[in-house]
């Protein structure tokens, strides 16, 4: 290889002379080929790693999530749940297309989008330079996409085992219109309320979604958890996991997915994409070290099912701060998610009683408000530099950069969403409730929703 | 003809069946069951929910014999089955009053 290079080099400086004698007729011609040879280059590079991304986060809901959840219902359940995660690949999907992204993220009011990208209107291969220059405006559309699809399949697990099918499909229609639209455009959208980058009030620093994505779904899953009540034999009957073994193989699905969560959240295959992997890794490696410690202390042994939450509850706390961070906050981060997250699915859940089944909002309630807190405190321009003063000088970001009020801004974003999340939750439930009855009557919860609803069995071993 | 019906620990189920292969007996019936006798269960913890594990994984075997080799079964089933723990099952024996085999209408010990 190098014996190659040398020669190259040689060659090139015999060759230099003569091309150099030879101007070029149009040098401005030649000047513009260029230019678009190098947009074309960098579009490519970009555009690979975004639909990369956009595959890889699809992948967290289904099998990812769908296993992880899976795993942790009783047999009877396993494809009721498997199916609330696969449902929303298709539902949102089509949702998105016909009026979901521009919801969310064609220009509107602070608090939502307006109608302009109406059934992809307008939406087609050329960027759209307000949120990615550089690689096609669809691509950003479909990887937006893929962020709509988990966020309502994470709810999912807070009434698993008990909520009726076609409710469901209803409930989660309402909520991507009326909650996670209007919050994807507050936070990403141009004009956005909290849209740190593109005119928002409050500016609000959250990379990937962690008030998007899991405030607003695990505060939703809590007030679902609330609303529903108990599974019928909740705490006299045994509800073990039917099998850990698919639990370890969804979240370990879900750790290599959000490489793309986070990661892709650069829009770009560049040096803040390779930060954000870098801080999403660490996060989730140092938060499995944490729950399992608290679960050993605690209990005498770490579970396996405690350390593959921990890693999910990592990776949750690091979605709004994996490209404002640096390293070894990634890793305090991830560890203090472990701890606090195991903390609440083990000992809060129990004492304030509610039956959030997989605990989404244990995980990505508690998890999603800490890390967009702590954003505010390790936020930094040494990692992010794309807010700038008019001068062109980066701004600071967090407390590390000497900007203390950013934690109160974050606070004032988790707060919206808990609220909105929480209101807008209990609404569409007795809304839905109304219309067709949120739950199974209790002989389809007894004999399983497998059968109830979908009129299937999960394990037939003697077919 | 005699009944034996015998809960044992899973991992015992090959020595048993040598055993019983050594002194001629091969015809058995074998289920995977759950129970517990005195043996203690133990305590599983999945999230903070702590379960008690009363009814624990045992194989049950069938075996109907000529009541002349009664004793010698046994004796060969428990010495097999055997590890001096808490949980080596039970041995339980009863009279069976005809056989058929299905195949050619043999009856009693015959179809054994």
């Amino acid at each position: 290889m190098k014996r190659f290079v040398v020669l190259l080099f040689g060659a090139l400086s015999v060759l230099s002379p003569v091309t150099a004698q030879t101007p070029p007729a149009d040098p401005a011609a030649a000047i513009a080929k260029l230019e678009a040879a190098v947009t074309a280059a960098q579009s490519a590079g970009d555009n690979a790693w975004m639909l990369t991304s956009c595959a890889l986060v699809l992948m967290m809901t289904g099998p990812g999530l769908a296993l992880f959840y899976g795993g942790l219902v009783r047999k009877k359940n396993v494809l009721a749940t498997m199916m609330q995660s696969f449902m929303m690949m298709a539902l949102i999907t089509v949702l998105w297309a016909v009026v979901g992204y521009s919801l969310a993220f064609s220009e509107g009011l602070p608090f939502i989008g307006s109608l302009k990208y109406l059934f992809l209107n307008g939406v087609g291969l050329e960027p759209n330079g307000d949120y990615a220059a550089t690689i096609p405006h669809q691509t950003y559309m479909v990887y937006q996409l893929m962020f709509a699809i988990i966020t309502p399949a994470l709810i999912t697990g807070a009434f698993a085992e008990r909520m009726k099918f076609s409710a469901m499909l209803l409930f989660m229609t309402l909520w991507a219109l009326v909650v996670y639209f209007p919050l994807a455009h507050m936070v990403w959208g141009k004009g956005g309320f909290l849209n740190a980058f593109l005119g928002g009030k409050i500016p609000t620093f959250d990379f990937a979604g962690g008030t998007v994505v899991h405030v607003s779904s695990g505060v939703s899953a809590l007030v679902c958890a609330l609303y529903l009540g108990h599974r019928h034999g909740y705490g006299r009957e045994p509800m073990k996991p039917h099998s850990v073994v698919l639990s370890v193989i969804g979240a370990c699905l879900l750790w290599v997915g959000w490489f793309g969560f986070n990661a892709g959240s650069a829009v770009a295959a560049s040096g803040l994409a390779t930060s954000a992997f870098v801080n999403t890794h660490f996060a989730s490696a140092a938060a499995a070290l944490g729950w399992s410690l608290g679960e050993w202390f605690r209990n005498g042994k770490p579970s396996v099912l405690g350390a593959v939450s921990g890693c999910v509850a990592g990776l949750v706390a690091i979605t709004p701060a994996s490209g404002f961070v640096k390293p070894m906050p990634a890793l305090l981060i991830g560890f203090l998610a472990g701890l606090i997250c195991f903390f609440a699915v083990a000992v809060l859940k129990g004492k304030l009683g509610y039956d959030d089944s997989l605990d989404a909002f244990g995980v990505h309630g508690v998890g999603g408000t800490l890390g967009a807190l702590l954003t505010g405190v390790f936020a930094t321009n040494a990692i992010n530099n794309a807010l700038k003063d008019a001068a062109g000088k980066p701004l600071p970001l967090g407390l590390v950069d000497g900007n203390p009020g950013q934690i109160l801004n974050q606070f004032w974003a988790v707060l919206l969403s808990w609220v909105l999340a929480a209101v807008a939750t209990w609404v569409i439930l007795k809304v839905v409730d109304g219309l067709l009855g949120v739950r199974v009557n209790k002989d389809e919860e007894v004999e399983g929703l497998d059968l109830s609803q979908h009129g299937e069995e999960g394990y037939n071993f003697e077919g | 003809m005699k009944k034996i019906e015998a809960i044992i620990q899973p991992h015992k189920l090959e020595e048993v069946r040598e055993a019983l292969k050594t002194i001629g007996v091969d015809g058995m019936t074998v289920a995977e069951v759950r129970g517990h006798g005195r043996q203690k269960g133990h305590k599983e913890i999945y999230r903070g929910q702590e379960y008690t594990v009363d009814l624990l994984p045992k194989v049950k075997l069938e075996i109907v014999i000529p009541d002349a080799r009664l004793q010698e079964t046994v004796n060969a089933l428990a010495a097999a089955a055997r590890t001096g723990k808490m949980g080596d099952g039970k041995i339980f024996v009863s009279s069976i009053e005809d056989a058929v085999r299905i195949r050619n209408s043999d009856r009693g010990e015959g179809a054994l």
